[in-house]
């Protein structure tokens, strides 16, 4: 295999993420410090921001995208940790386990809609209470779903980190051996759950370090979930952006300019402010880890592990099983717990504009996770071959899942238009890469980098050549956490809204923009239609990603990997 | 003689040139016609409803057989990213190759498009089929929240607002809007408005401000004009009155009119609004509201607007986006779009003066006990000059945002 393209790999990764992250945000600042010749924004001038800060609400947005960045993680991170550390393997174990998975393919939007069909006055569960437990005949006038503090939020937001963390976490735990550690530490007579919390997690906190603070990123500017679960006077400051860049009031594109500049800085705000946190926990927990404590509070924390993560999964499911039966409803009035009758009429209703845009959001993730997969594969089969660094400017690599959506991409579009690219298939594609390769390498560098260096070293010794050693040797025994990589990828660009509709000018339909236009409608059973809808796509590709393993090797039990 | 037409040919060249260079004359209709075969044309139009993306659809299919265009619907959750892409446009120089052809549109969006220069136009009193509006007997197709269309925009349907409610729950709706906080009073957490800036909501507010002010005149002129707190006093005092007996006691309200119908399908509200006078039916027709569901206009009428589509100054199928307006308003598009099953928006022809061919398109109302009664839309209130909507709107997010 030639050496110079995989080498040129890295240099082409950072050249298409940084990039275009870099051309967006300064098309963004041009604008906030008042340039923009085409609205004749000829000078300079703070008069965006003066706009920005006189706007009603702007702190109490701004502090709410803070605390939702910060308490959706701090929240999500705990639960994953408690369980891990209660798991001892029992079927309700693997039974979490095996149920939280899927979740992770789950668009952010439809698990809001369950959320809020859930816990909504007039939702599933005030009707499966009412009225014999509540006494409610009509729902109550009760502020839940975007409540002013944004705990719906952060809740929405809290059942979709769990996953993530915890798949992330499962990934990089074997590197620690935590069987081995908690061992030790039970001989010293520390109960297991407590074992696990003060040897486990300081090793294992440094390997997931990096996706907890995309999931701080991510949480504190949020555009869709904020949306539909958010507080609403003000909104979150991703949301009010939003709303500004929209504006037919055009001279307001000056101050949502501004705005997203501050949002990056409430978003590197939050970020600080984790790491302020890392630097309090550190010092308390090692305190709590000195003073020797070897079994208080084990039975607890290992209830507590359990019972929240079990709470959060269920909520998404029974959210969603909500939003199935709302999409098949006939009348249903409050209190029914059930709908008085059964249609196809709003499935049917949408069948004939479903092949286009499923169509599209099938070929969009199929290639952007095609080229994010490949290029993931090069990087770090050149890593592999050059020994053991990881590549300094791969780093580079995440910046799109630290910077801010509605920071850089307003800006990438003006950019592509001035570049008169025509919005197409491929600019799409192109914009969906920037997150779907972040994604693909987080999922699939683990793996990739524990396999055992000897199985190469063995075939190369049997005079295989190295490109013959990666087709033959590597490829296969990676098949599983590569397959499972493409499906987190297919997952986080089905997801895509902002990127879908801002670089496709609108016309590239897929079911996610689809579902967020007729959202817009408000008629919860067409809602229900295009949520169950955008769920399954991704779905089908988490689905794959586990059976095909099994077929492909369907005899050789060893490399059919774990679901 | 030769230095004269010179003279006269050169500015017009010049004009040309620069930026209408591909723009078809609409006085030419075969020529545009000819121009359009073969053409897609983009219509972004808001794509919340998908009774309205039905009928979308059906004007595709018409125009491929019949003139060989194909309409692509580009569903927006807000007409105004529509406005922001040409203006993205623009501002990185693309004059004559837009993603955008067609846009429903009209009020304050189309203000904005205007003012920032970023329409193609005159074209639409050429349109064959525009004289049936009989513009010169209703100035309503011609001007768009106060402002004369100028031919940059195409009139095709008709809004105003309606109220409705449940029957069973509430037999004897308030009727104006002094009724309205008596009622609202009596019956708390019942009844809300869409948040500002939403457009239904925003037009709440100016039918509270019409039927209060003592200078409704003032309205109709830039807010500019006028002593903005003087004039909009009484409608504050009306809404810190009213807002304490809101849905959520007015410290949530929800995002958009379509928003306000789910919550009444929920049993949340009792008495909701909506732009679409066919909604509420609609939605019976669709199993969100019972049966019992009634429509209704204030006394003294409720403010009703006409909804148009324009074509962006660098849109590439001009050609093709003046056969769709021409299409929308012929008997046969706006009759489709009328009838009940297909949509329920009402035509902008004059139907007095339709001829007895083009008038069999449009059948006898139907009867429907969800429906307003017929002659229920006679009083309409005009739509007060775009700037107040801004000016509206800021004030009551100063007042009620962050409080």
């Amino acid at each position: 295999m030639p050496r110079m393209p995989l080498g040129l790999v890295p240099p082409l990764i950072v050249l298409l993420l940084v990039g275009p992250l870099l051309a967006g945000l300064i098309m963004a600042l041009l604008p906030a410090f008042g340039y923009l010749p085409a609205l004749g924004g000829e000078s300079f001038s703070l008069a965006p921001w003066r706009a920005l800060f006189d706007q009603p609400g702007i702190w109490r947005s701004a502090m709410l995208s803070l605390a939702s960045g910060l308490v959706t993680t701090a929240v999500s991170l705990g639960i994953v940790l408690l369980f891990l550390a209660s798991v001892s393997g029992t079927w309700l174990d693997k039974l979490i386990q095996r149920l939280v998975s899927p979740l992770l393919a789950l668009p952010h939007a439809a698990a809001a809609f369950g959320l809020a069909f859930l816990i909504a006055p007039s939702g599933l569960l005030a009707r499966l209470a009412s009225p014999g437990l509540t006494g409610w005949e009509r729902p109550p006038d009760l502020l839940i779903v975007q409540d002013p503090w944004g705990l719906s939020l952060m809740a929405g937001l809290i059942i979709k980190e769990i996953p993530f963390l915890l798949l992330m976490s499962l990934a990089a735990l074997p590197q620690i051996e935590p069987a081995r550690r908690v061992a030790m530490a039970r001989s010293l007579g520390y109960r297991p759950t407590v074992a696990w919390l003060k040897v486990v997690v300081p090793a294992l906190y440094p390997l997931i370090r990096l996706p907890v603070l995309a999931v701080i990123a991510f949480a504190s500017s949020v555009v869709d979930v904020a949306m539909i679960l958010g507080p609403t006077l003000p909104p979150t400051l991703a949301v009010s952006i939003l709303t500004w860049f929209g504006d037919p009031d055009l001279s307001r594109r000056f101050m949502a300019s501004a705005g997203a500049i501050l949002q990056l800085g409430v978003t590197l705000a939050a970020l600080l402010a984790w790491w302020g946190l890392e630097c309090l926990v550190r010092r308390l927990g090692r305190r709590w880890i000195e003073r020797g404590g070897r079994r208080a509070g084990d039975a607890p924390l290992r209830l507590a592990g359990k019972s929240l993560i079990l709470l959060a999964t269920l909520s998404a499911f029974v959210g969603l099983g909500g939003l199935a039966l709302t999409s098949v409803a006939g009348f249903w009035r409050f209190p029914s717990a059930l709908p008085d009758s059964l249609t196809w009429l709003h499935w049917q209703r949408a069948l004939p504009s479903l092949g286009g845009p499923v169509l599209s959001s099938t070929i969009i993730a199929v290639v952007a996770t095609l080229i994010a997969t490949l290029l993931a594969v090069a990087a770090l089969e050149k890593e592999q071959r050059r020994g053991r660094t990881a590549s300094r400017a791969l780093w580079l690599l995440y910046l799109p899942l630290i910077v801010p959506q509605v920071a850089f991409l307003f800006g990438l579009a003006v950019v592509t238009e001035s570049l008169g690219v025509t919005p197409t298939h491929g600019l799409v594609i192109f914009g969906h890469l920037l997150f779907v390769l972040p994604y693909v390498f987080l999922s699939l560098s683990e793996a990739y980098r524990r396999l055992d260096p000897r199985w190469s070293q063995v075939a190369l010794s049997l005079g295989v050549t190295r490109g013959s050693t990666f087709r033959r040797v590597r490829l296969p025994m990676l098949l599983a956490p590569l397959l499972t990589a493409m499906a987190v990828g297919m997952a986080v660009s089905i997801g895509q809204y902002l990127p879908t509709q801002l670089l496709g000018a609108g016309r590239i339909s897929t079911v996610t923009t689809e579902a967020v236009a007729l959202a817009s409608g408000g008629n919860r059973r067409v809602i229900g239609v295009w949520a169950m809808l955008q769920a399954c796509l991704p779905l089908a590709g988490f689905v794959m990603a586990v059976g095909l393993p099994r077929l492909i090797w369907s005899h050789r039990r060893g490399m059919q990997g774990s679901p | 003689m030769l230095t004269r037409l010179i003279a006269t040919a050169t500015p017009i060249a010049l004009v040309l040139s620069s930026s209408a260079l591909a723009a078809p004359s609409p006085s030419d209709w075969q020529a545009v016609l000819d121009e359009a075969r073969g053409q897609t044309v983009y219509w972004h139009a808001w794509g919340g409803d998908s009774r309205v993306n039905d009928y979308i659809g059906w004007v595709d299919r018409q125009m491929r057989e019949r003139f060989d265009v194909e309409v692509t619907q580009v569903k927006l959750d807000d007409t105004s990213a529509a406005v922001s892409r040409v203006l993205a446009e623009k501002s990185a120089g693309n004059l004559d190759d837009g993603s955008v052809d067609l846009i429903w549109i009209n009020g304050e969006n189309f203000a904005a498009m205007r003012e920032a220069d970023l329409l193609f136009g005159p074209f639409n009193e050429q349109l064959p089929n525009f004289a049936l509006t009989h513009p010169e007997h209703n100035p309503e197709v011609v001007t768009d929240f106060t402002l004369p269309t100028q031919g940059y925009e195409s009139p095709w349907g008709k809004a105003q607002i309606t109220f409705y409610h449940d029957s069973d729950q509430v037999p004897e709706p308030p009727r104006d809007i002094r009724a309205l906080l008596e009622w609202a009073e009596a019956n708390p957490g019942r009844f809300t408005y869409p948040r500002i800036p939403d457009f239904t909501g925003s037009t709440f507010l100016k039918q509270v401000l019409i039927a209060l002010s003592d200078d409704p005149e003032a309205l109709y002129s830039p807010v500019a004009e006028s002593d903005f707190d003087d004039v909009t006093a009484p409608l504050w005092d009306y809404l810190d009155a009213l807002h304490p007996h809101l849905w959520r006691s007015g410290r949530q309200f929800p995002g958009s009119g379509p928003e306000m119908r789910s919550l009444m399908a929920d049993g949340e509200l009792d008495l909701a609004f909506t732009f679409t006078p066919s909604e509420p039916a609609a939605a019976v027709a669709d199993f969100e509201l019972p049966p019992s569901t009634r429509s209704f206009v204030l006394e003294g009428g409720t403010l009703g607007n006409v909804h148009f589509v324009a074509i962006p100054f660098n849109s590439p199928h001009m050609a093709g986006a003046m056969a769709v307006a021409n299409f929308l308003l012929s008997p046969e598009a706006q009759a489709h779009k009328q009838s009940l099953e297909v949509w329920g928006d009402r035509s902008v022809l004059d139907l007095t003066r339709l001829d007895e061919t083009s008038r069999e398109h449009f059948a006898s109302p139907e009867e429907n006990p969800s429906l307003l009664p017929a002659g229920a839309l006679g009083q309409t209130l005009q739509e007060p000059h775009p700037s107040w909507m801004n000016a509206l709107q800021d004030a009551w997010q100063t007042r009620y945002v962050g409080q």
